[in-house]
Parts: C-alpha cells; sequence; structure tokens
C-alpha cells in the first residue's frame, strides 16, 4: 500500500502531492482492511472474562458428570448445550469469527456442518442412537 | 506512477489490500482463506474419529471400559490448562496487532509452555492406562479411544512447535510482511486444537458409556 501512498509522478519526471484520487483509493483500502482487522473492539481484560466464564462452564460440566443419576434425562441435553456454549464461545470471540469476514465463516462451517451431517448419518446408519 | 494512481483510483473496488499488504482478486488474505479451508477439512478428520470412538467405546474387556479408566478430575486439570492456553494464544495475537513484539513472544512461549504441560499430561495419562492393561490393541475401545487422543496428541505437538518456530522467527527478525497475520495463523491452528478438545473432554470423557 505504501507504494500507493507516494507522491504521483507528473510528465516532467517530478513528484506532485498525491491527487484526490489516489486519497480516495488508500482511504477505500484502509477501511477494508480495518474490517477484515476488525477484532469487535475486544479489549485483553474481556478476553481473559471470557477464559474465566469458560472454566467456570468446565467446573459445571464437571459437576453435572458426577450427578449422573440425579439428573436422569436432562443430563445429556445440559451437557451438550453446555459444550456448544464453549466451542461457539472460542469459534466466535477467541477465533474472532464473529467479527471477521463471512468467507471464513463459510468456509469453517461448510466443514464442521458437511462433518456432523455425515457423521450422524453414519451413526444413524450403525444404529448408534437405537442401541 | 501516473498509472498507477490512476488504477488505484479506477480499480480499487477489485483489489482490495489483505494483511500483508498484498492485493487478492477477493480482497482477503489467501493465508488466512486456506487456514479456514484447512480447519474446516480438519473437522471432518476429527468428526471421524470422533464417531469411530462412539461407535467403539461399548466394545471392551469386562474390567478395562472408559467407567473404569478414566480419571476426571486429572483430564478435567489438563483441560484446564487448555483452555488457559487459549486465553494466551488471544492475547499473544492482540499484541502482534500492537506491533508489540516483547508482549507477543511472552505470551506465545507460555502458550507453548502450557502446550506442552497438556502434552506431558496425555503422555502421564496414556502410561497409567497402559499399565493397567489397556493396550492398544486391547480392544476396539482402546483402538479407537488412543487413535482419536493420540491424533488430536499430535496437532497440539505440532502446534506447541509451530509457536516455538513463530517465537524464533520474531525474535531473529525473520518474518517477511506481517507478523500480525503469522501470529494470527497459528493463533486459529491453536484455537481450533483447544475446540476439538472440548468435544472430546465431553464426549468421550463425560458422557458414561
Amino acid at each position: 500500500m505504501s507504494d500507493i501512498t507516494e507522491t504521483t509522478t507528473l510528465g516532467d519526471g517530478h513528484y506532485d502531492q498525491p491527487n484526490e484520487a489516489v486519497k480516495e483509493a488508500v482511504d477505500h483500502e484502509e477501511a477494508v482492511i480495518s474490517h477484515d482487522h476488525d477484532d469487535g473492539h475486544w479489549s485483553d481484560l474481556q478476553f481473559v472474562y471470557l477464559a474465566i466464564g469458560l472454566a467456570i462452564v468446565t467446573a459445571i460440566e464437571v459437576a453435572l458428570s458426577y450427578m449422573v443419576d440425579d439428573l436422569g434425562a436432562l443430563f445429556l441435553p445440559l451437557l451438550l448445550l453446555l459444550m456448544f456454549v464453549k466451542f461457539f464461545s472460542v469459534v466466535l470471540y477467541f477465533m474472532h469469527l464473529k467479527f471477521d469476514n463471512r468467507w471464513f465463516s463459510i468456509l469453517f462451517y461448510m466443514g464442521l456442518f458437511l462433518a456432523v451431517g455425515v457423521y450422524i448419518a453414519a451413526l444413524l446408519t450403525f444404529e448408534f442412537f437405537t442401541a | 506512477m501516473a498509472d498507477t494512481a490512476v488504477h488505484a483510483a479506477a480499480g480499487h473496488d477489485d483489489h482490495h489490500a489483505d494483511h500483508g499488504g498484498h492485493y487478492t482478486s477477493t480482497g482477503l488474505s489467501n493465508n488466512k482463506l486456506a487456514m479456514w479451508l484447512f480447519l474446516g477439512s480438519e473437522c471432518l478428520l476429527f468428526g471421524g474419529l470422533i464417531s469411530t470412538y462412539m461407535l467403539y467405546r461399548g466394545r471392551h474387556t469386562a474390567n478395562l471400559g472408559p467407567d473404569q479408566v478414566w480419571d476426571i478430575p486429572f483430564t478435567s486439570a489438563s483441560s484446564f490448562v487448555l483452555l488457559m492456553s487459549s486465553l494466551t494464544m488471544v492475547l499473544a495475537v492482540t499484541a502482534a496487532k500492537r506491533r508489540d513484539d516483547r508482549t507477543t513472544n511472552v505470551w506465545l512461549s507460555v502458550t507453548a509452555l502450557l502446550g506442552s504441560l497438556f502434552v506431558a499430561g496425555q503422555v502421564y495419562e496414556f502410561t497409567v492406562f497402559y499399565r493397567e492393561g489397556l493396550g492398544y490393541t486391547t480392544s476396539l475401545f482402546s483402538s479407537s479411544f488412543y487413535t482419536l487422543t493420540g491424533f488430536h496428541g499430535v496437532h497440539v505437538t505440532v502446534g506447541v512447535i509451530m509457536l516455538l518456530a513463530v517465537v524464533g522467527m520474531i525474535i531473529r527478525n525473520r518474518i517477511p510482511g506481517d507478523k500480525a497475520e503469522v501470529v494470527e495463523l497459528v493463533g486459529l491452528y491453536w484455537h481450533f486444537v483447544d475446540i476439538v478438545w472440548i468435544l472430546i473432554f465431553t464426549l468421550v470423557y463425560l458422557i458414561p458409556a
């Protein structure tokens, strides 16, 4: 980008001040970069809070694993819900997918949902859920 | 140069800058696109391994099943270590974006240390299981378990090597282009390793067989 921000040359080989068209192009580029790099303005402290939250969720998961009999049918949905909360918290915030360009999301979720679909179908074929 | 200026002005809609300052037809970093595509494909790999384990977790000898060998408190501590390594990794990425090389290196090194601690814990866990009689070919359960967690352990090890390599390259100033993007790419890989463990920890360790 620096080569664009340099002054433009005139016919006599002298350098002139950047013209408006160049400035506009550079501004647009910087806007694009800013969008691509947008981290949602999360500070380090906010990331620390999120990590503490994830640690607490992990502790709850472990506690639930000792209460299988008490929770009965609620046990599995609760555990899976907490797992998804942790999973998507890391994906959306630590991996910045929430703030990044949607093409990155498309590429990742394409693989993720394909995997989930294919392997749920495979498990159904082997009657995993009915067994 | 006048031509360059005109092209830049007229064609700026088509050629956006990416992280490294190069121009791509999409306006996005090709490296980052490739990394996300790679991570998407890794979902298929680990999906296959997790599904195989789920199918075979009940195929074991009477006294060497998941409920007999798991040490949940120990594995919970390992999970906590890996989760915290995701925090230190994201702190390294934000420091790299601030162009603070020293802080970046500190957080990358801490991340590598936590990753090494996790791998050491996994080696210890495997050793304990082996001494209890759970070898790789003891049962379908043990084979699928060691394959799944072993693949994950190898990914963590590769991540640690990548982290240490980046630290060395930053110290020697050997990274061409945008350092922040390189740190971010390694960070994406590292976080992926963490989310895979989030799935493994719940599906393999916490849900009773």
